[in-house]
């Protein structure tokens, strides 16, 4: 389905649009609440747009010195080109650990390479362990946020969804008693797992260590209980020095969620004596964007998800409505490079506003980056309708004498015609909008008699 | 500003010139009164945005030409939109032969309230306008242009409309919740997301409507239109002013 | 070609001209470091503890199972570290010491050496972070001027006792890991 027509469907439910409208909006004015506490704060996104401008530049030297402090910390490496491969790599190093049961935190990566559903078809037991995620999990649906797994879901969803899954009291919606039962059960998926895999927020070029920022704590239960750390991360999380973690780490949380810092942020340098910790480094579709000049600094992303906080799109469509594994504004704009035929609507699910742009702490230039996809997008696939009425209203607005025929005459039919019958585009427009009145004279009749 | 006549231009989007011919006539006589003098050049039809944002920026090279040609020889261009004079900067086409004109012309293009702020240098208008107003921020003017601070940034709040209107005798500016919003509808995204258009501008007049709005003013007839055409069909009794209305009305 | 080969080419192959890497200011922060500290930890939901106050709340607890690795309260423990991390699943109580805390958020941080087992500070129920008032810096970018590049295998920046959001946005307390955090000033 188009995001139009998913959009459609998840605003009939009127009441829950607007909750998670109010509930989107609450976790964007916290960010911009914080931000404000912080004199310096747009120069830390001046600082950190530069960061990752230089990281974008030198990614490949990076890559390479970052590999080799981490084998030289005693990281095992490995490179995937595509989703495929970094699932065969996580696979392999399972079964030699003779590994069928696994503990995994939060990784937008794992679900843009569909893990879960790899290793499952391989009997492998895959538990996601940050609460938004296991929710979810347990409802077979992917995250309908990159920060905020569940929140397209109201606690009452969730007690029914505890009630049959780990049997807490039915009707008990009290978020305490449900992260509760969430912590025993998912303690025992802890103590139980070989194996924890973990995404990476930044890797370290001149240490060759990784950072995985989390508030539940749960990457670190995992891993340090766990023989094998497996962490999965996207070639661009590079950043040069361990200094540049003093801007990131003031930027992300507060951006995210309004919160000074994540809980816990943990610098994985080198395994713990007689346990393994391995990277899969992942292009998928990276080296593609970074090769196309006006879109390469959505690789600048750190995934904060505060775009689709305030996209006045996301918070009344839902995370759901952009069928991609990263949903709202930055999604709008990675998405369509990985399948431009499957996502050409999405770049239309905008109305340009440039709010995204505005909180991006790496300072992306999302809603340009739309408004270039669209040019893309329609040279390939100009559907929608709109081919062809525009070349049409090129014609007519280049040409002074074709415009004002058409618009004496579009008025003229506006008068004239029943509501009901004038041309598509009015005809939605005027569905639940009505239509200006219609004056009896232009501007142009109007400056011509006035001002002769 | 005595000695300052520059001579402007009118550059009047085609929706206003077709639909709010009130607003055009209203920019007009707001300028003269503040001394500039004023012309409207003939054979103006539409800067090519909505094909632009609909993904045709390249099928505008025609229209905008002839924006070029009809422009180029003004001390100012001057329009009561954002979002056109943002198109125009942005995202018209290079036209290889006229370059240089076309350069020139974007330093010189300018929305009506910058104009008045910062070109003509208007510190304060005296007028008196006794109603109860609430501005809609538009988003292109608003994060595209820089006509106001925006609610994401931490910088210093400033807004160029709500600096002329705000010394109006008699205007009470309203605050609203949610400052910079945006109403949804955003050209031709009002029809290709019907539903999210009409729930976004049905949720900036309920902001506006919580707050006792008597009228809702921007600076864009679009915006407006959009969020006039749901309150006229909701049955709502708010009122819809452009900004160069209501400094037309409320200056002498 | 290896995949590293060709992400590498691939890489390699688009040209772009070169950025400079900025130098990061320092920024300053005003207000007195301990206070806006204190401020920070509450917070996140910690509790800021003199040494009397924790001597005091200590015992009123009476906890079966404590590990205290902290330099100020060697013998305030009753367990010794166990090789295996499992072995710490009931555990109540574990006291360490923080290396430095960051003032603009509360940040503290803790490394091998601190930490005895990596698993301790999360797995134990509650968890107390002894930390010298003397120091306290501004902001992360001091923080990280401290930490360098001096090497231990795993570091960490704790902020707060464990928690989520993650139903309807409720702030729940005690998720996976500490369902408490004391920062000891001493």
């Amino acid at each position: 389905m188009s995001h139009p027509e998913n959009a459609t469907e998840f605003l009939k439910d009127q009441a829950k649009a607007k909750w998670h409208d109010e509930t989107l909006w609450f976790v964007r004015d916290k960010r911009d609440r914080i931000s404000k506490t912080i004199p310096e704060w747009e120069q830390l996104r001046d600082l950190a747009s530069q960061i990752k401008d230089n990281v974008l530049v030198n990614l490949a030297s990076y890559l390479e010195d970052f590999e080799r402090n981490a084998l030289q910390n005693g990281i095992k490496i490995h490179w995937a080109a595509d989703a495929e491969e970094h699932n065969q790599h996580v696979l392999r190093i399972l079964q030699e650990k003779n590994c069928k049961a696994i503990v995994k935190s939060k990784s937008i990566l794992t679900e843009e390479c569909h893990l879960n559903p790899y290793l499952e078809k391989e009997g492998i037991e895959v538990v996601d362990t940050d609460l938004g995620e296991r929710i979810v999990q347990f409802l077979n649906q992917p995250p309908s946020h990159i920060v905020l797994p569940a929140i397209h879901l109201k606690k009452g969803e969730i007690s029914d969804l505890f009630h049959e899954k780990l049997h807490t009291e039915k009707g008990n919606e009290d978020p305490y008693y449900l992260t509760q039962a969430a912590r025993i059960h998912l303690r025992e998926k802890f103590l139980g797992a070989k194996v924890a895999i973990t995404g990476v927020n930044f890797g370290i070029a001149e240490t060759g260590e990784f950072v995985v920022c989390t508030n539940e704590g749960n990457a670190d239960m995992g891993v340090h209980l766990a023989d094998v750390h497996i962490a999965c991360m996207g070639i661009e999380k590079i950043l040069p020095r361990r200094k540049d973690l003093g801007v990131f780490l003031r930027l992300l949380a507060r951006s995210a969620t309004g919160q000074p810092i994540t809980n816990y942020n943990s610098h994985f340098r080198s395994p713990s004596p007689g346990k393994e910790i391995h990277i899969v480094l992942v292009d998928n579709g990276r080296t593609a964007q970074l090769a196309r000049e006006k879109f390469k600094n959505s690789l600048k992303c750190i995934r904060c998800g505060a775009c689709m906080n305030t996209c006045p799109i996301y918070r009344r469509s839902g995370g759901f409505s952009y069928g991609s594994t990263v949903p709202g504004p930055i999604g709008s704009i990675l998405s369509p490079g990985l399948d431009m035929k499957k996502h050409s609507t999405l770049p239309f699910a905008s109305t340009l506003c440039g709010s995204c742009s505005d909180v991006c702490p790496v300072k992306i230039n999302i809603h340009e980056q739309l408004y270039e996809w669209r040019q893309e997008i329609t040279k390939t696939h100009g559907e929608f309708g709109k081919g062809l009425s525009m070349k049409l209203a090129n014609g007519i607005f280049k040409s002074p004498l074709a415009y004002k025929i058409s618009g004496n005459l579009m008025r003229a039919a506006l008068r004239a015609l029943p509501d009901s019958m004038i041309y598509h585009p009015l005809n939605t427009w005027g569905k639940s909008r009505n239509l200006p009145e219609t004056p009896t004279e232009t501007f142009q009749q109007w400056y011509k008699k006035n001002r002769p | 500003m005595e000695n300052f006549k520059p001579n402007v231009a009118l550059f009047i989007p085609c929706y206003v010139d077709q639909f709010y011919p009130k607003v055009g006539i209203a920019t007009l006589e707001l300028l003269e009164k503040l001394g500039c003098k004023v012309s409207f050049p003939a054979g103006q039809t539409c800067c090519g945005q909505p094909l632009a944002n609909a993904g045709y920026e390249r099928d505008t090279i025609g229209t905008t030409r002839h924006f070029v040609e009809l422009f180029r020889d003004f001390d100012y261009v001057v329009a009561p939109s954002g979002s056109c004079v943002l198109h125009v900067k942005e995202h018209s086409p290079r036209i290889p032969e006229l370059e240089q004109e076309q350069n020139d012309l974007h330093h010189k293009v300018f929305e009506l309230t910058e104009f008045i702020t910062d070109i003509l240098k208007v510190e304060r208008l005296e007028g008196r306008f006794q109603h109860r107003v609430g501005y809609h921020a538009s988003c292109h003017g608003q994060r595209g242009l820089r006509l106001a601070s925006s609610s994401e940034l931490n910088q210093i709040p400033f807004n160029k409309a709500r600096k002329l209107l705000g010394n109006l005798e008699g205007l009470d500016w309203v605050e609203l919740d949610r400052t910079d919003e945006c109403c949804g509808f955003g050209g031709t995204f009002a029809v290709t997301e019907e539903a999210l258009s009409i729930r976004m501008g049905k949720d900036r007049l309920e902001d506006h409507l919580h707050h006792q709005v008597e009228i809702i003013t921007g600076g864009d007839m679009s915006c407006i239109m959009h969020l006039e055409g749901i309150a006229t069909r909701e049955g709502q009794k708010i009122k819809f002013m452009h900004v160069a209305e209501i400094l037309n009305q409320a200056i002498t | 070609m290896s995949s590293r080969e060709k992400i590498l080419a691939a890489i390699r192959g688009v040209s772009s001209e070169s950025k400079s890497l900025p130098e990061i200011p320092d920024f300053p922060l005003s207000g007195d470091l301990e206070e806006v500290f204190s401020q920070s930890i509450l917070g996140n939901k910690g509790e800021i503890l003199s040494k009397a106050e924790f001597e005091k709340w200590l015992p009123s607890m009476n906890f079966q199972k404590v590990i205290s690795l902290s330099a100020h309260f060697r013998t305030t423990g009753n367990l010794t570290l166990p090789e295996d991390p499992h072995e710490l699943e009931d555990l109540e109580l574990a006291i360490l010491d923080g290396q430095f805390g960051v003032a603009e958020n509360g940040a503290i941080w803790l490394e091998d050496t601190n930490l005895g087992l990596r698993a301790l500070p999360f797995i134990t129920e509650h968890l107390v972070i002894v930390l010298d008032r003397s120091k306290l810096v501004e902001t992360m970018h001091q923080g990280y001027d401290l930490v360098g590049n001096a090497h231990s295998g795993f570091g960490l920046f704790i902020a707060g006792p464990s928690k989520t959001a993650d139903i309807e946005q409720s702030l729940v307390i005690g998720a996976h890991g500490a369902k408490s955090l004391r920062v000891v000033l001493v």
